[in-house]
């Protein structure tokens, strides 16, 4: 190195721009769209398509006749539940939004998540009874339920309930909401006999009691096909593999005409029920399965630490391997879970004579003034199941970014 | 006498009428006798006999294969022993469940491994076995539990998750939670091998600290100078068998069998 270039004082080159071509919209547009002679015109052609069918969608939205949903809405939302009873719904709703917002100002981000979900739909469902046969009592009911959510939020702030009491809470909650749906015979609450239950209220409840009832079900199916029992073990495989080798339809089918056959006459099973119970059986198998793939995934340290420090086999299970086996199997789940959504429509063919969301949009095309009407009914129960299951999904994502913290 | 140790005296007198405690000679407190073990076909321990007395500090040292671990894990049944006796402070180990809890009620363990319950913070890892074993009140067993994290030292790291937590900073935890169940005897199993070697001092010196407390210590390690600080009595363990047996003078100063020589000389540089 020669000592002339050492006397020169070095400058820092100032920063540059970037080239004019590497940033900006126009960059943008044709590093993305159109970053070659064939990629233009797959663009081209593309958005047109895309643009055919935006418009041809938004004449059919516009010139739909939505009035088939509207008119029908009590129908779609509860089916045949006594107008005069309706209250009864709303109540509900309304003890289920304030114990929402509560635990959700206890609770982590998928909580918070659903809850929001749950604050919006019943704004929206709101908005929609006001264009409905319902009344302007129901719509403001629901705006009022929306407010309830974040009352219970910012009381639950305020509180800090704990969560042993919001356990309590949620089960007397889901004892009350049926009572209160059915009535208690002889009471002033009377009897609204569940075959008169429908629609969205309907699915709600089969798919509700089928996550409720199914997890700890499949969870002791889990625990018993790895049990060190022979009988145990054999017959939990047993259960979980016929039940998976199985059609759900058919399982319903079993519900709704062989149960019948078989039972004596005295002896007659809720078409609900029935509609539950066989839900529940087929969901448990999957539950089961999907729990045995994270016992598995259990080290056996861990039950050796847990031996070791005295806890007994039932303990064991409770603090050391469920928690862990139940939180890594979470997303499969709850993919589960939106299957079993879906899937409430097969009540509808399986002849139980129970009519849920799409039973009663069938119900209600049957009707001569609507015939021609299907598109506008099969849209609107889509979206509503979209809606549901994209909360469901979210609120999915939310809980596994969670459960990063104390990860192995 | 504190209110701990009233605790565990009175549970100790409950065992003792559960599980039909003999007597034992004199501050004995494991006796194994011709114990045997196969794996399959495999004849893993071949009689092994040891007798620990009350405060004893015993290294069990030998090659990979040689079932050091293996008998460890019989005396707290963590493998079944087929054959001959083994007798924890006068408790017999058998098949029956309640002389096993019993069993395991005074022995604390240490793995390779650490085997943390990753779920847990460290100070939860440490109070679950009192809580729930012992039917200790939340405040109480995290008192104790920090008393142990300071005695192991590592009190500002209890709301954290073993994921957090450096491999020695693990272990410390590890042993702080097999302490909370205050046994009678520790045992550990190779417990400084899957460490860093930085770390595996900080272990060491919580195991001095505790042998000197008067602690029933049994050790799987290769950590000589460890064995030779605090070791009341080496095992040398070969095939199943115990090979040589004595107090570290002897094993490191002129131990009698060819094969311990031999083996001392690979893993003493």
């Amino acid at each position: 190195m020669s000592g002339a270039d050492l006397d020169l004082p070095r400058l820092p080159p100032a920063p540059l721009p970037p080239p004019v071509s590497t940033v900006g919209p126009a960059a943008w547009l044709r590093q993305n769209l159109f970053n070659s002679w064939a990629g233009s015109v797959a663009t081209v052609l593309l958005g047109a398509l895309l643009l055919l069918v935006v418009t041809a969608s938004a004449q059919w939205v516009l010139s739909a006749r939505w009035g088939v949903v509207t008119e029908n809405l009590r129908l779609l939302l509860v089916g045949q539940y006594e107008p005069a009873e309706l209250w009864r719904v709303w109540l509900d709703l309304a003890i289920l939004s304030v114990l929402a917002g509560l635990t959700a100002a206890r609770g982590s981000a998928p909580l918070r998540t659903l809850t929001t979900w749950l604050a919006a739909g019943q704004l929206l469902l709101g908005l929609l009874i006001l264009t409905s046969d319902i009344g302007p009592t129901a719509a403001g009911a629901m705006l009022i339920n929306a407010g309830l959510v974040w009352l219970g939020y910012f009381a639950g702030l305020r509180a800090g309930l704990s969560s042993r009491a919001l356990s309590i809470a949620w089960l007397a909650f889901i004892v009350i909401a049926v009572v209160l749906l059915h009535g208690i015979p002889g009471s002033p609450l009377r009897v609204v006999p569940s075959v008169s239950w429908g629609g969205l209220l309907l699915t709600f409840l089969l798919a509700i009691a089928g996550i409720v009832l199914s997890f700890p079900f499949g969870v002791l199916l889990a625990l018993g096909r790895r049990s060190d029992l022979l009988v145990v073990r054999a017959l939990c495989t047993a259960f979980i593999e016929i039940v998976r080798g199985v059609p759900l339809v058919t399982i319903l089918f079993m519900a709704a005409i062989m149960l019948p056959l078989f039972l004596p006459s005295t002896l007659r099973i809720d078409a609900v029920l029935r509609a539950i119970g066989g839900i529940t059986i087929f969901s448990a198998a999957y539950v089961a399965e999907n729990v045995r793939g994270g016992l598995q995934a259990i080290p056996s340290g861990q039950i050796e630490a847990a031996n070791a420090i005295g806890l007994n086999a039932v303990q064991r299970n409770m603090y050391i391997v469920l928690p862990q086996a139940l939180r890594s199997v979470i997303p499969a789940n709850v993919g589960l879970f939106i299957s079993l959504l879906k899937d409430t429509t097969l009540v509808f063919i399986a002849g139980l004579g129970l009519l849920e969301l799409l039973g009663i949009g069938s119900s209600v095309l049957s009707r001569p003034e609507w015939f021609g009407a299907r598109l506008e009914v099969y849209v609107f129960i889509s979206a509503v199941f979209f809606v549901l299951c994209y909360t469901m999904s979210q609120a999915s994502y939310r809980l596994e970014a969670a459960m990063g913290v104390g990860k192995r | 006498m504190s209110s701990d140790q009233e605790a565990v005296a009175a549970d100790a007198a409950v065992e003792a009428l559960e599980v039909g405690r003999q007597p034992m000679k004199r501050d004995e407190i494991v006796v194994c006798r011709d114990v045997h073990k196969w794996f399959g076909q495999v004849h893993v321990l071949r009689g092994i006999d040891m007798t620990i007395r009350q405060g004893e500090v015993v290294v069990i040292f030998g090659p990979s294969g040689s079932g050091k671990s293996t008998f460890i894990r019989t005396i707290n049944r963590l493998e079944e022993h087929q054959r001959g006796d083994i007798v924890v402070d006068g408790i017999e180990l058998t098949n029956d469940i309640r002389n096993i809890a019993a069993i395991r009620r005074e022995i604390g363990m240490v793995f390779q491994s650490f085997n943390l319950f990753p779920h847990l913070t460290a100070l939860d890892n440490v109070t679950l076995g009192p809580r729930k074993v012992r039917g200790w009140s939340r405040q109480r067993a995290e008192e104790k539990a920090m008393e142990l994290l300071k005695r192991v030292g590592i009190p500002e790291q209890a709301n954290k998750y073993p994921a957090q937590l450096s491999g020695g900073q693990q272990q410390r935890v590890a042993i702080a939670r097999a302490l909370a169940m205050q046994p009678k005897i520790m045992l550990f199993d190779e417990p400084t091998s899957a460490l860093d070697p930085e770390m595996i001092n900080e272990v060491l010196e919580v195991m001095k600290e505790l042998a000197q407390s008067g602690m029933t210590m049994i050790c799987v390690t290769h950590e000589m100078g460890f064995a030779r600080a605090v070791a009341d009595r080496m095992f040398f363990f070969d095939e199943g068998l115990v090979v040589e047996e004595g107090p570290p003078s002897q094993i490191f100063g002129s131990p009698q069998e060819e094969r311990t020589k031999q083996f001392l000389s690979q893993i003493l540089h």
